[in-house]
């Protein structure tokens, strides 16, 4: 049946029970009697006459039969039991009438073993054809545990309408898995030439399963159509690992970007001002508490502009973390420069005290961030393949953090300062730059950044105490690895590790990965102590 | 970062005397006295309802806080004497603890939950026997062993590597954190066989001897006095030799020295393999002591929280680490115990305090007041 059809006579039955409110006449009263009065054979044919007209009444009928709702009374009438308390107590079925009273004598319906499973897959055969993308899914879903060759029609009928990707998937393979059982060769046959264009990962269980062996024969006994079994498979798993390469670049230039924001910070305060900030972690904390505190502002305030909280959180979680850092500047850390090994200790400090005075006040246990509805959900690369958009915005926004560090560094008044007390502190100060203004705004820009990348990263993980500290670790790497005092070499150890840290695991496992990039760390320094990029010329040791 | 150290010269007599001043001396033996004489008997022999009886809690917490105060004098050679600030010492301390760990937990015997031959979380994971790495630690003299062998040799190659690469100040602490991190992180696998998230635990005897037994635990107490007043010594020996005081100029001045024909490399080396043994065997008496060994004790957190006890203290003086630890832990166990949320923040205003306002620690407080050294 084309769409055209479909929708032509659902506007007629539209029209219909416009016309008559409450009326559910639209079905053939012959089939509601078989339906009700038939034997098995008689009930199962009138299901599967109901499943293929695509009539929207046949759906809420056939879940009634299903859940006993449809009665008998006498022998010719048929009725639909909303129960006693309805407006409607009860509706017959034949003539659309509703009752006010419910008859006292009323019978169920028998349905054996074999009805209820025609009953099953009809029902999950007319939900294919709902509007409702969810219903569509979950009715895929049911279909694959379960269908014969009976719903056959009515997956082909739902693929060709079917738009969303994931579900045509699952249909797809459905049909394949009916046909693949089939007694016909050429059904088979075409079943299997058909899976070759799939990128489904199941379709490869589906196609071993045509190759496997059961004692001394083939699960399918015809050698043709193993070869052609085994030309799909190859194919199939082409385009398997080209998906999978892609899905694994995507997600190691993802994890490059979080550690890119997690690092541009540092690159800061450690790579250019020389402080080593071990808060750091925790002041990605507090931009990450800064947006679930703006978040939850929205939905009490304004839940109609709840879509729009993020745009405004990425504001307050750079002033809250860029304003923590200042103050720390102020109060602790420039009393101490000069000392790397007793800043590195103060800081320490302060971060327990940030942890511990987030846990007072938020709780020990994580809050939840939710994403804006704009961020959910993903794109389809590659089938079987979703890049989430979450995800996606992040790559974006740490792009975009980079590009405006970078402006601000090199082509603002600002930036010209940093770099001059960064390079000749003395001189700097000789020609009027004021060194400690620009050293507490450096460190409130590099502590903002890292507020940004708790912002960031409230949309993509758990928000808790320890949010920071499963960060700064990586984030000290990335600036080692990438050159001190260099932008450059901090963008490409992060994405470089990212990518490498995400190959790693897909081959031996997250832990493994993760300490083996901590060794080739430690072995890379050896080859180049001062990073990827080191500053060319003669530096004098410090 | 300068303590003020006493020329080797300025006390006479035979080079073993010549160790300590008499006053020190007589410290010395004051602290043997109480250690091995007054402590013991107010735990073993005074009734329990005197007041001069030594309960379990103290015990223990002393028996704890004596391990600590020989990591962190062992934190002190390095960091205090040569300026190498390391945040891996946790590490070490770990690894000696699970060296002795091992053992203990293969003279359970088939007293375990699920009697057999193998400890119970092999049991649990469907392990037929043991792991190659776990041969010969059913025989204590092994294990012992282990105890400075793994610390020392995993020491000596990453150490090897870092000074040779003149890896320094705060680039070898990030990276001795980023090592003990990664061995936590395998540690915390249940594959790598040393029970994942529990570690070891629920041991029974040491040597024959029930472990929980007072004069075992006392025992024990006394071998770990006995440790800390001898790795003492020895770090006063190492400190006031030649060695030591190339140590120092190498904290003060590393390439003055490089330029005098020193090659700081294999100074470093020694130093810092020495105290990561030492380390490993303050793990291993406070395991059996306390009962428990697991992964979090390499957490980076641990191993910071050792060089505060030695900031604390004071660094370059060889009594401050010993009070450092004990000072701050008594505080913990205290605070933790009377007001439980609060004690992080202690710990963080610590950080910040002595960094900032006690830049020598405790010790200075008393050398001010009368020259100890």
């Amino acid at each position: 049946m084309s769409f055209f059809a479909l929708s032509a006579r659902a506007l007629a039955i539209m029209a219909l029970t416009c016309f008559a409110a409450s009326a559910t006449a639209a079905i053939d009263p012959q089939t509601v009697r078989d339906l009700a009065f038939g034997g098995s054979d008689d009930k199962i044919k009138a299901i599967g006459a109901l499943a293929a007209s695509g009539d929207p009444d046949a759906l809420p009928l056939l879940q009634a039969l299903l859940d006993g709702e449809v009665q008998t009374l006498g022998t010719d009438q048929v009725l639909r039991v909303n129960g006693a308390g309805a407006e409607a107590p009860a509706v017959d079925l034949i003539t659309g009438k509703a009752l006010r009273e419910l008859p006292e004598s009323r019978d169920d319906i028998v349905i054996n073993n074999r009805v209820r499973k025609t009953l099953g897959t009809a029902i999950a055969a007319l939900k294919l054809s709902t509007p409702d993308k969810s219903v569509r899914l979950a009715a895929a879903r049911e279909l694959q545990n379960g269908a014969d060759e009976d719903t056959l029609p009515a997956i082909t009928n739902a693929l060709v309408n079917e738009s969303d990707p994931e579900v045509k998937d699952l249909l797809t393979l459905t049909r394949a898995a009916i046909q693949l059982e089939s007694k016909d060769k050429a059904t088979r046959l075409a079943a299997i030439r058909a899976l070759a264009e799939s990128s489904n990962p199941r379709t490869k269980t589906l196609l071993l399963g045509v190759l496997e062996r059961k004692g001394d024969s083939f699960a399918e006994p015809d050698p043709e159509l193993r070869a052609e079994a085994q030309k799909s498979l190859r194919a199939v798993e082409g385009r398997l690992a080209t998906g999978e390469l892609i899905g694994r670049v995507f997600s190691g230039v993802s994890l490059g970007s979080i550690l890119l924001l997690a690092a541009l910070g540092l690159a800061i305060t450690y790579g250019l001002m020389g402080v080593i900030n071990m808060a750091h972690g925790e002041l990605i904390m507090v931009g990450a508490y800064a947006t679930y505190v703006v978040q939850n502002l929205f939905r009490q305030y304004a839940p109609g502009a709840f879509d729009l909280y993020l745009l405004c959180a990425v504001p307050v979680a750079f002033a809250a973390a860029g304003g923590v850092g200042m103050a720390l500047e102020r109060s602790v850390i420039r009393f101490l420069y000069g000392r790397p090994l007793e800043t590195l200790l103060a800081t320490w400090g302060i971060s327990l005290i940030l942890m511990q005075s987030v846990r007072t006040i938020f709780g020990a246990a994580n809050v939840q961030v939710e994403n804006p509805s704009w961020m959910s959900g993903g794109i389809a690369a590659v089938t079987g393949v979703v890049l989430p958009w979450n995800r996606i915005v992040i790559i974006g926004f740490a792009a975009l953090v980079l590009l405006l560090m970078w402006l601000l560094l090199s082509r603002t008044r600002l930036g010209l300062f940093v770099r001059a007390v960064t390079q000749n502190r003395a001189m700097a100060s000789c020609t009027g730059v004021p060194t400690r203004r620009v050293d507490t705004l450096a460190f409130g820009l590099g502590s903002g950044i890292a507020g940004l990348a708790g912002c960031a990263l409230s949309q993509i993980g758990n928000v808790g105490p320890d949010l920071g500290q499963s960060y700064i670790v990586d984030s000290f790497m990335v600036v080692v690895l990438g050159g001190v005092g260099q932008l450059a070499g901090t963008v490409y150890a992060a994405l470089g590790l990212g990518i490498v840290n995400k190959f790693l695991e897909a081959w031996s496992g997250a832990v493994l990965a993760k300490i083996a990039v901590l060794v080739f760390i430690i072995f890379f320094i050896q080859k180049r102590p001062q990073g990827l990029f080191a500053l060319k010329g003669r530096m004098a040791e410090t | 970062m300068s303590a003020a150290f006493v020329p080797v010269d300025a006390l006479s007599g035979p080079r073993s005397l010549r160790l300590l001043s008499a006053g020190g001396w007589s410290f010395y033996a004051i602290a043997a006295v109480t250690l091995f004489v007054i402590l013991p008997v107010s735990h073993l022999a005074v009734p329990s309802d005197s007041a001069l009886h030594l309960s379990d809690y103290w015990v223990t917490l002393i028996g704890k806080i004596m391990c600590y105060a020989i990591v962190a004098l062992a934190m002190d050679l390095i960091w205090g004497y040569t300026g190498i600030l390391s945040l891996g010492h946790g590490l070490f301390f770990a690894l000696g603890g699970y060296a002795m760990g091992m053992y203990l937990m293969r003279s359970i015997g088939r007293d375990g939950v699920y009697q057999s031959d193998l400890p119970d979380f092999m049991v649990f994971l469907d392990w037929k026997k043991y792991p190659w790495y776990w041969s010969l630690t059913d025989h204590f003299w092994y294990a012992a062993l282990l105890v400075v062998l793994v610390p020392g040799l995993l020491a000596l190659a990453f150490g090897f590597f870092a000074f040779r690469s003149r890896i320094k100040g705060v680039y070898f602490s990030i990276i001795t954190q980023a090592l003990t991190y990664a061995a936590m992180l395998l540690f915390f696998r249940n594959d790598t066989g040393f029970g994942g998230n529990n570690g070891f635990t629920d041991f029974k005897r040491i040597l024959g001897f029930p472990i929980t037994a007072p004069t075992t635990r006392m025992a024990l107490f006394a071998i770990t006095g006995a440790a800390l007043l001898g790795f003492l010594l020895l770090a006063r020996w190492i400190v006031t030799s030649k060695l030591g005081r190339v140590l120092t100029a190498i904290r003060d001045a590393e390439t003055r020295v490089m330029f005098s024909g020193y090659n700081p490399v294999y100074f470093k080396l020694f130093i810092w393999t020495v105290s990561a043994m030492i380390c490993g065997i303050a793990g291993a008496l406070y395991v059996p002591q306390v009962g428990i060994i697991n992964p979090s004790e390499m957490s980076p957190a641990n191993s910071i929280e050792i060089a505060i006890w030695t900031a604390v203290g004071g660094r370059g003086t060889l009594i401050g680490p010993v009070l450092g630890a004990a000072a701050v832990n008594l505080g913990k166990s205290w605070l933790t115990k009377a007001f439980p949320e609060y004690w992080l923040f202690a710990l963080g205003l610590l950080f910040i305090m002595v960094t900032l306002f006690l830049p020598r620690g405790l010790a200075a407080l008393w050398t001010a007041r009368r020259k100890w050294t």
